[in-house]
């Protein structure tokens, strides 16, 4: 049953016709033309569809949109553009820190909202932080050190 | 007006849909060049096909070798600009569409490098074009070639007079063949090539916006999904319509001999459909039993090949005294790609075009042409970047549904996998069994060395026209490359070690010539290719890391034996300069001692620390990588921590020194996952490991060690491959390292704390009765 759906996504308001039980990845990728949140497993296994919902990092691909409601949705397209990229993919850019890219939305986006809690969080605790995140490219290094860095530079 | 779909298809590049404000907008995102399609751009042997001048003097370069995030795309851009004289900007790299760029085959093996960075393909039709740019500023400054330099595509001569490269040539073809004889720049006046060049897809990928096929849209398209059968040989039976007859949205529930799927309106729709889909099967034979899988693999009819055989070396093992033999067992591993398999497929009644993240553009065509009864003319492949594949994962299979699909309907249709259609019907990576026999001379060198290796196949790749050699053909009713066990003949011609089932050491002697690099002249190498219950297919390193992990834990096994030290041990049996060469690269780097240390035989408890060592000759001819592995093993949970990695690699002349080392680190983490927790397991109907709760991977959060690379630039070599180097050896090395920390030698992969803490049991017992401790030589090796 299709139903009118109020979403506010990267800043915009949109309003979409859909089975409100549809994933909020689905949505994302098929109605609003969302490349950066990516279907891995949709069992909330990967970490590959993560959006930031409220402040909190969902996956996307077992969240049913009616239960987004007014809560603002952030995805890693919202944080940055290639022209103007965000200070943490700045770093990633910057680390080379990728192979295929696929699970970059899980990476960056789930640093970055534990790095948002706590600025001050340490390597250990950002690697906890980042225990559902897989990358199968096994960038890992590469990425903890673009972390890293843009947690310093955001302290300092 | 808007052009039409077809319109777009038949005139630009990739079609994607690119959403606006709100509403659709078509974008070409890549334009073809400046003429189009036309028949040279099919001619390998025809410079049009791979280049063309535009109109303000940019380079347009086609390839058939495509990016999958290992970094080959920005390397042939760097080596379009170095050939060409221009900066990277002005080069634009076409990938993988049948209807622009050369058929290159498959994009794998650790072959771009080889066909593309050294005499032959895209570095030769670079040359060749520079050649003849600077021969027509020849002609029109009236000064020989030789006097003119060129820089930013504008060819100066002495006195300052220049001619830029689209006044020469502009929106013209060459009209050329590829000239053999032109010369490539020296590597000594490289500027683009061999620099450490970030890669260039990296600002769209840390932002979101890249074009993965899991993104591309076509006007009017539909979602399929699929009903896989509960196991393998399963036949269907019966689907009953009527138990999806409500679901809105639904357009179509396609069958095709055992290939059943949905095709709705929404991912959502086709999802639903799929799940409530009534079909009754067959159920397929039962399967060997896991336990002991690798005795079974041993039993089976084989296929075998013998790469080397110099009749001494069993005569000379049967009379030997204290022959050593071991067997190594390496399980089926999977790709497992963290996004599952997707393509896109817009088929009419008489033309396809599919957005495929295929490796095989061109093979993928012939296939489609001949499952959708199309004229191979009709049928377009355009390769679209997937999640990182690491050899043949669910691309070219997704690739076939989403054709049958779309032609069933007339619509276009996107397809993506579930995790569990991707997981459980990939074409795995081979279980792999080796047994080594051998025995030391009284000088403590190696006397004779006899090997051989049981290796699980079943399919392949699809190739040009085997569809059945991947799940979704083999459903349709194809079947898969046949099977028949053949006696091996003797060895002729040249040494062929593309698998690795020629160690290193071997002097490797076939027909009179000994090109195996080594010393050892006793040896035999035998492989026996046994049916597979699963389909197989390359998985990084097909084979030769599976044939490395034996070869090169069973020279630490013999060096053992011998009181030896395990560099010195290696260096004594090889020959080839350049292996030697990584080794000692290797060693210096990591500060390697001659194990001085006695094993610790008698400690039972707490965590102990070990140096491994590993080398390999990559095919035989692409690549040399000597690895060294620190790791550190909880004697009382059996866990194994490695800790530090330090890698040297000789690939040539290298083009991207950054891609480079992104390609060793990434294979030295996926060979230690691979090590340590990866395995494919089953019951007695089908494979168990469907999702990453039941497939083992490491996250980011595990702590991983240092990765050092060096890089041994030999810039007067043969470029290489390197995306497989590194990867090879570390289940050898972390192996050799586990040995070292605690005496145990771990033979089956992956090394789990169980089988940890068995060999330690085990281990102890044997050392208890044998008091077997040893003290290493102390002398500290000479490196270079």
């Amino acid at each position: 049953m299709l139903k009118q759906i109020q979403l506010k996504v990267d800043g915009q308001q949109r309003t979409v016709a859909v089975d409100p039980e549809t994933p909020l990845l689905f949505v994302l990728n098929d109605e609003l033309g969302l490349h950066g949140p990516k279907f891995g497993c949709g069992m909330a296994q990967c970490g590959s569809c993560s959006v930031i919902v409220h402040g909190q990092v969902v996956r996307s691909c077992v969240m049913p949109v009616s239960a987004v409601g007014e809560w603002e949705v952030t995805t890693i397209e919202g944080l940055g553009t290639p022209e103007h990229p965000h200070p943490l993919q700045q770093s990633f850019i910057e680390q080379g820190a990728a192979q295929c890219g696929y699970c970059l939305s899980g990476v960056i986006l789930t640093a970055k909202v534990a790095l948002d809690a706590n600025p001050h969080a340490s390597e250990r605790e950002l690697r906890d932080a980042l225990g559902g995140v897989m990358c199968r490219c096994f960038a890992h290094l590469r990425m903890m050190r673009a972390i890293l860095k843009y947690a310093e530079a955001k302290r300092a | 007006m808007m052009p039409s779909r077809r319109d777009f298809l038949r005139t630009s590049g990739v079609l994607v849909v690119a959403f606006g404000t709100g509403s659709l907008t078509l974008l070409r995102v890549s334009a073809q060049g400046p003429f189009g399609t036309h028949p040279s751009h099919i001619d390998p042997d025809k410079l049009d096909s791979w280049l063309a001048v535009d109109t303000d003097g940019n380079i347009t370069a086609y390839t058939g070798k495509c990016d999958f995030g290992q970094g080959i795309l920005t390397a042939q851009t760097q080596l379009v600009a170095e050939e060409l004289c221009v900066p990277m900007s002005r080069v634009k790299l076409i990938q993988c569409d049948t209807d622009h760029t050369p058929d290159q085959g498959t994009t794998s093996g650790s072959q771009s490098t080889p066909a593309n960075f050294n005499d032959e393909n895209l570095a030769l039709a670079a040359a060749t074009a520079r050649e003849a740019l600077m021969s027509m500023a020849s002609a029109r400054l009236g000064e020989a070639a030789e006097q003119l330099t060129a820089a930013d595509g504008v060819i100066t001569n002495k006195s300052g007079r220049s001619v830029k490269y689209e006044e020469l040539i502009v929106n013209k073809q060459f009209h050329i063949p590829l000239n053999p004889k032109a010369k490539r720049k020296p590597v000594t006046e490289w500027k683009v090539l061999g620099k450490p060049v970030p890669s260039l897809d990296r600002p769209a990928l840390m932002t979101g916006r890249f074009q993965f096929v899991q993104s591309v849209r076509v006007p009017g398209m539909l979602h399929g999904r699929l009903v896989r059968p509960p196991n393998m040989g399963a036949t269907l039976v019966r689907v009953d319509e009527s138990s999806v007859s409500g679901i809105s949205g639904l357009v179509k529930v396609v069958v095709r001999k055992n290939f059943v799927g949905v095709v709705a309106e929404t991912q959502q729709q086709a999802i639903t459909a799929a799940r409530r889909l009534a079909v009754q099967w067959n159920v397929g034979p039962e399967l060997p039993v896991q336990s002991n899988f690798f005795d079974y693999l041993e039993r089976q009819p084989s296929h075998d090949t013998l790469s080397v055989d110099s009749g001494a070396a069993r005569a000379k093992l049967a009379v030997a005294s204290g022959m050593l033999s071991a067997r190594y067992a390496y399980p089926y591993q999977m790709h497992g790609s963290i996004g599952s398999s997707c393509a896109v497929a817009d088929v009419n009644a008489s033309h396809a075009t599919v957005w495929s993240a295929t490796q095989s553009v061109y093979p993928t065509r012939s296939v489609l042409s001949k499952i959708l009864g199309l004229s191979i003319d009709n049928v377009r492949v355009i390769f679209a970047r997937g999640a990182g594949c690491y050899g043949l994962n669910g691309a070219d299979a997704a690739s076939f549904d989403a054709a049958v699909l779309s032609q069933a309907v007339g619509k276009p249709v996107r397809l993506q996998f579930s995790r569990e259609d991707e997981m459980k019907w990939e074409n795995l990576g081979a279980a792999c069994v080796v047994e080594h026999r051998a025995a030391l001379d009284p000088d403590g060198t190696i006397a004779a060395w006899d090997r051989e290796n049981w290796i699980a196949s079943l399919g392949n790749r699809p190739g040009y026209d085997r569809p059945g050699n991947v799940i979704s053909g083999f459903l349709m009713g194809y079947e898969p490359e046949p099977f028949s066990p053949e006696h091996a003949s003797a060895p002729k011609g040249k040494l062929r070690n593309n698998s690795n089932a020629v160690p290193p050491y071997f002097a490797g002697c076939v027909g009179g010539e000994c090109q195996g690099g080594g010393r050892i002249r006793s040896e035999r190498s035998l492989t026996h290719t046994v049916r597979s219950p699963f389909f197989t297919g390359p998985l990084r390193s097909p084979a030769r890391i599976q044939n490395t992990f034996a070869n090169e834990c069973f020279m630490d096994e013999l060096c053992e034996r011998a009181k030896d030290d395990p560099l010195s041990f290696r260096l004594k049996h090889i020959e080839d300069p350049r292996l030697a060469g990584v080794l000692k690269a290797a060693a210096q780097a990591a500060s390697w001692q001659a194990r001085a240390a006695e094993i610790a035989s008698n400690t039972q408890t707490g965590t102990v620390s070990g140096l491994g060592l590993a080398c390999v000759n990559y095919e035989g001819d692409n690549g040399y990588a000597a690895l060294i592995a620190q790791v550190e093993v909880n004697l009382d949970t059996g866990v194994v921590r490695p800790v530090r990695f330090v890698v040297a690699i000789d690939c040539g002349p290298v083009s991207n020194p950054d891609g480079l080392r992104n390609q060793s680190e990434g294979g030295i983490l996926q060979g230690m996952s691979r090590s340590l927790v990866e395995e494919v397991t089953w019951d007695e109907k089908r494979i168990t490991s469907v999702n990453w709760a039941t497939y083992k991977t490491l996250y980011l959060d595990y702590e991983m060690p240092s990765v050092d690379t060096v890089i041994v630039d030999t810039k007067d070599g043969r470029a290489m491959g390197a995306g497989e180097l590194s990867i090879t050896i570390t289940p050898a090395a972390i192996g050799n390292a586990i040995f070292d920390a605690t005496g145990a030698r771990l033979r089956t992969l992956p090394f789990t704390p169980e089988r940890v803490l068995a060999a330690l049991t085990e281990w102890r017992e044997r050392s208890t009765r044998l008091t077997r401790v040893w003290k290493r030589p102390t002398l500290a090796i000479q490196v270079q």
